[in-house]
């Protein structure tokens, strides 16, 4: 399946990812309203990671054989039979974060400011090129297809 | 300590209903201009250190900045300008030489401006490029005094032996620009996308990284005064030599590249020791002559076999013809001639705004020179100092030069946004710096498609001038000032440029 990967090297730790991937999963998908106006506001799924001036953007990797779905007590986190994409059912998930514990890349997040449930990249679902690709303004987040 | 009497040169505009607080102009920007108070959710600026180079207002994702002039006004004066006054109180607080970077802003006449092309009306037909061929191609290098033919039965064979010459798809190529003053990044970009449109690149002072080797058919390597990174394999591994002597931006001056730039990689593509000072002397130390110049020409020719031209580049300066006359003589293949208005990533200001004359006359008086004395043939013409669209180009070639080089062009296509703060090593461009948290900005693989664009775009442009005037190669304009005219020149200007004023035919 395809995925987004990440060239580190050209990673310029913008965060402009975080925020268009923000506004993407926002209630309006407005830039500005999301900011200003929702609230509580809702989490970036991919997260910039910076050390010294080595960045990259990491969000789920959608594993092959998912620790995430294997944890998952109540089946809210499940892998879409289509796309092969992990998905995480909101009104499933009842705030336990063991996926949370269990990912080994650090890719889902907590959300404490809503409800229990968890914030995780869903690759768009629906859209032909997730929008940190799109809004990458460096190309360093590529989407496609690699060899395992 | 003692008050700044220095203005803000920049105002930045921040729409408070745009700004969402994101914080990238903040990581965007290494003047550290925007500043995030974590209390407020608020960005706020610091305009003090705004040099104006855009990247906040290019990566805002609601558009919510605005950097402009600010709007601070002295009383009028039409000779004690804002920069003129602003100078002076830099120099009182500084005590030092002001230092700038890119070529000469000054308003001195632009000739391109000032220059018109033909185009053919009834009497001759004009060509359509999209529909008949169009020769670009440009040969580089000395050519024969007469070509003697041998014949046979069955063939017609060159009998001259052809000195060594570098080809090029279209008549430009990229001034040189050293690994040092621009990031590794840059270069890369430039190597790859002379390859990609069959042009050349020129490595500048700063020797050519291990890694750019595999580019060395579309590499000029430079050698001049400070011989940085100067080998065999350096020399073995490039398409052409260049000797530089001077550049447009600082006649007469040599270079500076800080030793906070050494690196390690720069260190050793330059040959130097990590963190020194990488001095180029203003002269060459062994050339105080023409004849000298022609023993380092001939070294260098010697020592890559005589397989490869051999360029020598100097500033336009005022004699600049009687010395392009000597320095083909000296034995260069190739001469280039840089203009007043060319780049520098750092050069005292009031070097490169007070020295060296504008390529448009340079060019003009060294195609004129050259042709009087019956030497033309024995020298490739490159033109450089401003090049800024392919109409420049056009003109370049009718007033005499073979091809030109572009530095400025280049880099602006990869983002420049002509600052003028090269010198600092903070170009938040990631193009002239080598701050590993800004050089990762420039994406060699943008940079490089950015690159081939723009010669391919100038390419189509010049195709579509020349078939316009009923030409259908380049060759049949070179020097061909007939399709030139002049507006709002004067008459020793026209005379120079060796062209007639419009409404003459």
């Amino acid at each position: 399946m395809k995925r987004i990967y990440v060239n580190e090297e050209y990673c310029i730790g913008c965060r402009l990812c975080e925020i268009h991937c923000l506004v993407h999963h926002s209630r309006s998908r407005k830039i500005i309203k999301a900011f200003k106006e929702e609230m509580p506001r809702p989490l970036p799924r991919v997260l910039v990671e910076e050390e010294g001036p080595l960045s990259f953007a990491m969000q789920c990797r959608h594993c092959a054989e998912a620790p995430c779905i294997e944890a998952c007590i109540t089946g809210a986190i499940h892998r879409d039979d289509l796309t092969g994409t992990i998905l995480c059912e909101e009104e499933k998930c009842v705030g336990c974060w063991m996926c949370v514990m269990v990912c080994p890349f650090g890719a889902i997040r907590r959300n404490v400011q809503g409800r229990k449930a968890i914030s995780k990249c869903d690759l768009c679902y629906g859209q032909e090129t997730p929008v940190c690709v799109i809004y990458c303004p460096n190309e360093a987040l590529v989407y496609e297809e690699r060899e395992p | 300590m003692a008050l700044s009497l220095l203005s803000p040169e920049f105002r930045v505009d921040r729409d408070e209903a745009h700004c969402i607080a994101c914080q990238v102009c903040v990581r965007q920007c290494a003047n550290d201009v925007h500043i995030y108070d974590e209390e407020e959710d608020r960005v706020y600026s610091d305009e003090s250190s705004c040099v104006g180079c855009h990247r906040c207002v290019t990566l805002c994702p609601t558009q919510a900045l605005t950097v402009r002039r600010h709007p601070l006004d002295f009383r009028s004066n039409a000779n004690w300008t804002p920069q003129a006054i602003t100078d002076v109180f830099k120099q009182a607080e500084t005590g030092g030489v002001l230092l700038t970077g890119m070529g000469c802003d000054r308003p001195y006449p632009i000739y391109f401006d000032h220059i018109l092309l033909n185009a053919s009306q009834v009497t001759n037909p004009s060509i359509d490029p999209l529909r008949e061929p169009m020769e670009l191609r440009t040969y580089l290098g000395r050519k024969p005094d007469r070509v003697e033919v041998g014949l046979t039965a069955q063939a017609v064979e060159v009998m001259t032996e052809l000195a060594p010459q570098l080809t090029l798809e279209t008549p430009i190529l990229f001034s040189a620009m050293s690994y040092g003053s621009i990031s590794y990044n840059a270069h890369r970009s430039l190597a790859r996308a002379a390859r990609e449109c069959g042009i050349l690149y020129n490595t500048g002072e700063g020797g050519l990284h291990r890694s750019l080797y595999e580019y060395g058919p579309h590499t000029i390597v430079q050698v001049a005064s400070g011989r940085f990174g100067v080998h065999p394999g350096y020399l073995r591994v490039a398409a052409a030599l260049e000797i530089k002597i001077g550049q447009g931006a600082k006649p007469g001056i040599g270079g500076h590249l800080p030793g906070e730039k050494v690196s390690a990689e720069i260190s050793q593509t330059r040959m130097i020791p990590e963190g020194t000072d990488a001095l180029s002397p203003a002269p060459h130390h062994d050339i105080y002559s023409i004849e000298d110049l022609r023993q380092l020409i001939y070294a260098l020719k010697e020592a890559t076999n005589y397989t490869k031209p051999v360029a020598v580049k100097i500033a336009a300066v005022h004699n600049v013809a009687p010395i392009a006359s000597g320095m083909v003589r000296a034995g260069a293949d190739i001469i280039a001639i840089d203009g007043l208005r060319g780049g520098t990533g750092a050069a005292p200001t009031v070097i490169r705004n007070n020295v060296g004359i504008p390529i448009e006359l340079a060019i003009a008086a060294v195609d004129e020179r050259l042709r009087a004395e019956g030497i033309r043939n024995q020298a490739s013409i490159l033109a450089a100092g401003s090049i800024r669209n392919s109409a420049d180009v056009v003109k370049a070639v009718a007033l005499g030069t073979d091809a030109v080089y572009i530095g400025t062009a280049a880099l602006v296509a990869l983002g420049c946004h002509l600052c003028q703060k090269c010198y600092t090593g903070k170009c938040n461009w990631g193009i002239a710096t080598q701050d590993p948290y800004l050089t990762k900005r420039l994406n060699p693989n943008i940079g490089a498609r950015r690159l081939t664009n723009l010669i391919r775009a100038w390419s189509l442009e010049i195709k579509e001038m020349l078939g316009g005037m009923g030409i259908n190669a380049l060759e049949s304009l070179r020097g061909n000032r007939d399709h030139l005219r002049g507006v709002g020149l004067n008459e020793v200007e026209l005379r120079t440029l060796g062209i007639k004023a419009a409404g003459e035919a």
